[in-house]
């Protein structure tokens, strides 16, 4: 079996900017992103579809960067967490976890909240049950949650406000 | 993680797809959702040399009510089928898309690829044998349609030939006065399931007129409760009738003791899963609305 098999060339999006690549087909997503476009906030937790840390939107569906191919993301529009600040400016989900402590280590920060991030898009007043299933996707061994499911209230709170 | 290199190729169509399948021979395989191949790709479980990737192929993800009949192209994925207010008159189908797994994995999974996967674990087949369910296959060689029951004949194995594939998924609504539940046990939102039941129930004044109870992950295959169906049938829903229906799944099921639970356990839990989905469907079928979801522990 050869070493690397024949690389394809594909063009995405990540966070608004055009990029160009040429892949190899085995080559994850996340590493794309991570080893070849240099955005390290997107990170790999347990690398077998089950944490969410490698949560990123693709087409503003969330999807698991970690169990999709590179070369699947041709022609897409990805949003990684370095996406959601604007102009030097913290996005209001960004501030909605800093302001209710709504992580610890930080490691599943970016993942939770992109899955935050499409939640409000589709449901800007998410129930309770909404919000759990919402972020169900996304393991946090540090926090029980609970100042999660604060940080994703004031968020929504604040996004209805805008 | 990475898997062993491999060839890509991206198909245009499901057709051309089923080209491939047959030039590229038996080390390819179909790439659809992919939220259980990748995986098995990056522990090196699975190892083809050439993927097929039908992500590409226009036309191949809808919802449409025909007739008397909802079609599901192979590719519609599970979250497409949660927010579709077609299949969303039929509640079981929702139970299931809005059940499976997380966001992520449902905004990726599709029905095709669950059903022509056939993991015992999986929730779509277990679903989908309670119903009228017909799978239309396509090869070089043209069309077939086969009922479901049919088509899967064994753990992770289905009747697909070679070079076939699942294009569609036709699933005929129910008669009026029936109601259907889905109910699956999860000890958290991204794995699989430790047991899981679906029943449909023909309700006719106070008397059950039919039942379908199939079980999933307590078998090779899902399991269908005949016994279990027949003490519902003609009888009325009360305790003594639902009561003799637990008996007859704790005996019919057959799950293995794994990291999920002892098999005496995911027994006792068939039950009891079984007895809520049956109050569910009994009210459903009654045109009440019942919203239910997966269990979590």
């Amino acid at each position: 079996m050869p070493e690397a098999f024949d690389k394809v060339a594909i063009q995405l999006k990540v966070n608004g900017k055009p990029h160009s690549a040429s892949v190899e087909p085995r080559l994850l997503l996340v590493e794309l992103l991570r080893e070849e476009f240099n955005l390290t906030g997107t990170h790999v937790g347990c690398d077998t579809t089950y944490c969410g840390a490698c949560t990123v939107l693709m087409n503003g569906a969330i999807v698991k960067s970690c169990t999709i191919f590179a070369v699947q993301a041709d022609g897409a529009e990805i949003l990684t967490v370095e996406g959601l600040e604007k102009d030097g400016a913290l996005h209001p989900i960004q501030k909605a976890f800093g302001e209710s402590y709504g992580l610890q280590c930080g490691y599943c920060t970016p993942g939770l909240m992109l899955s935050t991030y499409q939640l409000l898009n589709e449901n800007r007043e998410p129930g309770e049950m909404e919000m759990r299933k919402a972020i169900a996707g996304n393991t946090c061994r540090c926090t029980g949650y609970q100042n999660i499911f604060k940080a994703v209230r004031l968020a929504a709170q604040n996004m209805r406000g805008a | 993680m990475y898997p062993r290199p491999f060839h890509y190729h991206r198909a245009a169509s499901l057709t051309e797809a089923a080209t491939m399948l047959r030039q590229l021979g038996d080390d390819a395989k179909l790439l659809a959702g992919g939220q259980s191949l990748i995986p098995l790709m990056k522990l090196r479980l699975a190892n083809p040399s050439h993927l097929i990737d039908l992500n590409f192929a226009p036309g191949a993800a809808y919802v449409k009510a025909d007739g008397g009949s909802l079609r599901f192209g192979a590719l519609t994925r599970h979250s497409e089928i949660e927010k579709s207010a077609v299949a969303a008159h039929i509640p079981i189908l929702l139970d299931c898309a809005a059940g499976i797994a997380d966001v992520q994995i449902r905004n990726r999974g599709t029905i095709g690829g669950s059903l022509a996967e056939a993991d015992p674990s999986g929730d779509w087949a277990v679903v989908l044998l309670t119903q009228t369910t017909e799978i239309n296959c396509l090869s070089p060689r043209g069309e077939r349609t086969v009922p479901l029951g049919e088509f899967i004949s064994d753990a992770f194995t289905t009747v697909l030939e070679r070079d076939e594939l699942v294009r569609e998924i036709v699933v005929k609504a129910p008669e009026k006065g029936s109601g259907g539940a889905y109910l699956a046990f999860k000890r958290s939102a991204p794995v699989y399931p430790t047991a899981s039941a679906a029943v449909h129930l023909v309700v006719e004044g106070d008397l059950c007129k039919d039942a379908a109870i199939v079980l999933g992950c307590v078998g090779l295959v899902p399991v269908k409760a005949r016994a279990a169906e027949e003490a519902l049938r003609g009888s009325k829903v009360d305790d003594k009738a639902v009561n003799s229906a637990i008996e007859a799944v704790r005996a019919v099921v057959d799950p293995q003791s794994d990291m999920r639970g002892s098999a005496e356990y995911k027994r006792s839990l068939a039950g009891g899963l079984v007895k809520r989905a049956i109050a569910v469907a009994a009210r459903r079928a009654r045109g009440e609305r019942v919203e239910v979801s997966h269990i979590y522990a």
